[in-house]
């Protein structure tokens, strides 16, 4: 059995994409794709690792990373933040609510993978 | 004293020019040619009479001469000159330039203030830009069907022996993000070329509706015949549909040309002018002579030619303070569906419904003229237990009568563009940066 990653991300087709690409490298992957109740779909998965967009519909990335972190179950989970803008403001914002890695839309699935692996030391 | 020391440069500047030799010029003055002498070499101050003197001989206003206006052109220049690298200009002959080169000293100094007010715009522009919703919206949809397709067009690539039912998903997948990524370059492209121009920009129905009426400055002579009926608006609004309008477009151009041709049938045009001619421009009294409702004078009005009563302008809201129906009229600006100013009697007729107001107005900024602006709030649509009262506001603009009118109330066009300092109606900050 893969190690669990949640995917929280509202766009179908990149769900869809990011999925496939984890699920063939051995992950098992569950999928959330909107922010209002995002952290209950984290407490119901426990996963290994949270893959977060930044813009979802009902709450913003941010602010469901903030909730990630308070919990204690859930304060040392790696995250790895999706946004599709790359300024240093959203990096620094990213850094200091605790996101383990933050990468920037669009980009390539070897990244992706390189990242969740390099996050779980798999 | 170096703001004074100028002056006598100036004199001398003057004198030359006007080929006048120095003993000649302190004759005509009344003052001793050696005095006089001091002076054009700053060695003394003058005093104001001597200066209104020296002026009147050499032929030139006493301001000119003065340093009234000086000590700020100097401290102009000297802030164009700010801190300047090396071989910058030469501070300490600041005066000597102002004194001598008047014409061009202003001209830098302008030039200066320029540079900074479009500084200001500049930054503010770029503020907009940076926070414009439609922009982060738009590029947001294409960043994210673009981050789509790369994904899954490496999947395809880059994945062996890939069923064919992950094929078929994948390559569905990119034929839709492509079809959004192209309606949202698309988007963007529109809305980038139209900024600029104000002509381009997406039209709404709104702007539609009352494009059809400014081509005909709002008088439809279809609608002005004795035997014209709603067939005549059916007619109107087929043929604008031939022309390209939208379908919500001609629905509101067939409620505003309904509304025309019963206002019309209420106040025919001929009987209506020559109770105009008898009374004037007069709405309180034209509603009395005419047994028609104020807010129907109103309409009647900005419906009529202007070379038969003049330019009159109209803005209709209802009570969210939605305007329905505008013409504009020069000299005050309206916003183009919302978010006017708070000011405006339109909106304080709005809670004291067949009370009517007048006022003279004049909007803050550039362009704006005193005004002379009639508002009364009429109550439309059914009356019952289950609705708010439903509300129209109707405000009439005329040129100016002049000061027996009463004072003049200064207002706005919108907050955003609003140079108004300290008003208590602001409801968000002017983009107009001070002193623009």
């Amino acid at each position: 059995m893969g190690k669990k990653v949640l995917l929280i991300e509202d766009e179908p087709n990149i769900i869809e994409a990011v999925s496939f690409i984890l699920s063939r490298d051995g992950w098992d992957v569950k999928t959330h794709s909107n922010g209002h109740d995002a952290m209950e779909a984290v407490r119901l998965r426990e996963p290994d690792l949270i893959i977060l967009d930044v813009m979802l519909p009902g709450k913003s990335g941010f602010d469901i990373l903030a909730e990630i972190r308070v919990d204690a179950d859930f304060a040392a989970t790696p995250v790895l933040m999706l946004t599709a803008r790359g300024q240093t403001k959203d990096r620094e914002m990213a850094e200091r609510a605790g996101a383990s890695q933050y990468m920037t839309k669009p980009f390539s699935n070897a990244d992706v993978l390189a990242a969740v692996r390099d996050l779980v030391g798999a | 004293m170096p703001n004074r020391l100028m002056i006598g440069t100036r004199i001398r500047e003057r004198r030359v020019l006007s080929g006048i030799r120095q003993s000649d010029l302190a004759r005509q003055a009344g003052i001793s040619p050696s005095y006089l002498n001091l002076i054009e070499h700053n060695h003394r101050r003058i005093g104001g009479k001597t200066l209104l003197k020296l002026a009147e001989v050499l032929d030139v206003e006493p301001s000119l001469l003065s340093d009234g206006a000086e000590a700020t052109l100097l401290a102009g220049l000297r802030e164009a000159a700010g801190e300047p690298d090396g071989e910058g200009p030469e501070l300490s002959r600041i005066e000597e330039f102002a004194g001598r080169f008047p014409g061009w000293a202003s001209l830098l100094n302008e030039l200066c203030r320029r540079n900074q007010a479009l500084e200001r715009t500049i930054e503010t522009l770029t503020d907009r830009l940076a926070h414009d919703p439609f922009l982060a919206d738009s590029l947001h949809e294409v960043i994210s069907s673009v981050t789509a397709i790369r994904s899954t067009s490496s999947i395809l690539v880059e994945t062996e022996s890939l069923e064919p039912e992950w094929q078929a998903r994948f390559h569905r997948n990119i034929n839709e993000d492509s079809a959004r990524l192209t309606e949202g370059a698309q988007a963007l492209v529109r809305y980038l070329e139209a900024a600029p121009n104000k002509e381009a920009e997406v039209q709404s129905p709104q702007d539609e509706m009352h494009a059809y009426l400014a081509a005909r400055e709002h008088h439809v002579a279809e609608l002005e015949r004795d035997m014209a009926g709603p067939r005549d608006v059916a007619r109107l609004v087929e043929a604008a549909a031939a022309q390209g309008m939208s379908s919500p477009a001609q629905s509101l151009t067939r409620d505003v040309l309904s509304r025309y041709l019963d206002d019309a049938r209420a106040l025919p045009k001929r009987a209506f002018l020559s109770h105009i001619e008898a009374i004037g421009l007069k709405p309180a009294e034209l509603a009395e002579a005419t047994g028609a409702d104020m807010a129907c004078v109103f309409r009647r009005l900005a419906t009529l030619p202007e070379a038969e009563v003049g330019p009159v302008g109209l803005v209709v809201c209802d009570t969210s303070g939605t305007f329905l129906l505008r013409k504009p009229l020069d000299g005050f600006a309206m916003p183009r569906i919302a978010g006017a100013c708070a000011l405006w009697p339109l909106f304080q007729v709005l809670g004291q419904p067949q009370r009517p107001t007048r006022l003279r107005l004049r909007q803050a900024g550039r362009g704006g003229e005193v005004v002379e602006a009639f508002a009364v709030a009429v109550p439309t649509g059914p009356v019952s237990f289950e609705h708010p009262p439903l509300t129209l506001a109707h405000m009439l603009l005329l040129p100016d009568p002049g000061e027996t009118a009463g004072k003049v109330r200064e207002l706005g066009v919108s907050c955003r563009i609003c140079p108004i300092k300290d008003c208590v109606a602001r409801r968000e900050p002017s983009i107009i940066a001070e002193g623009f």
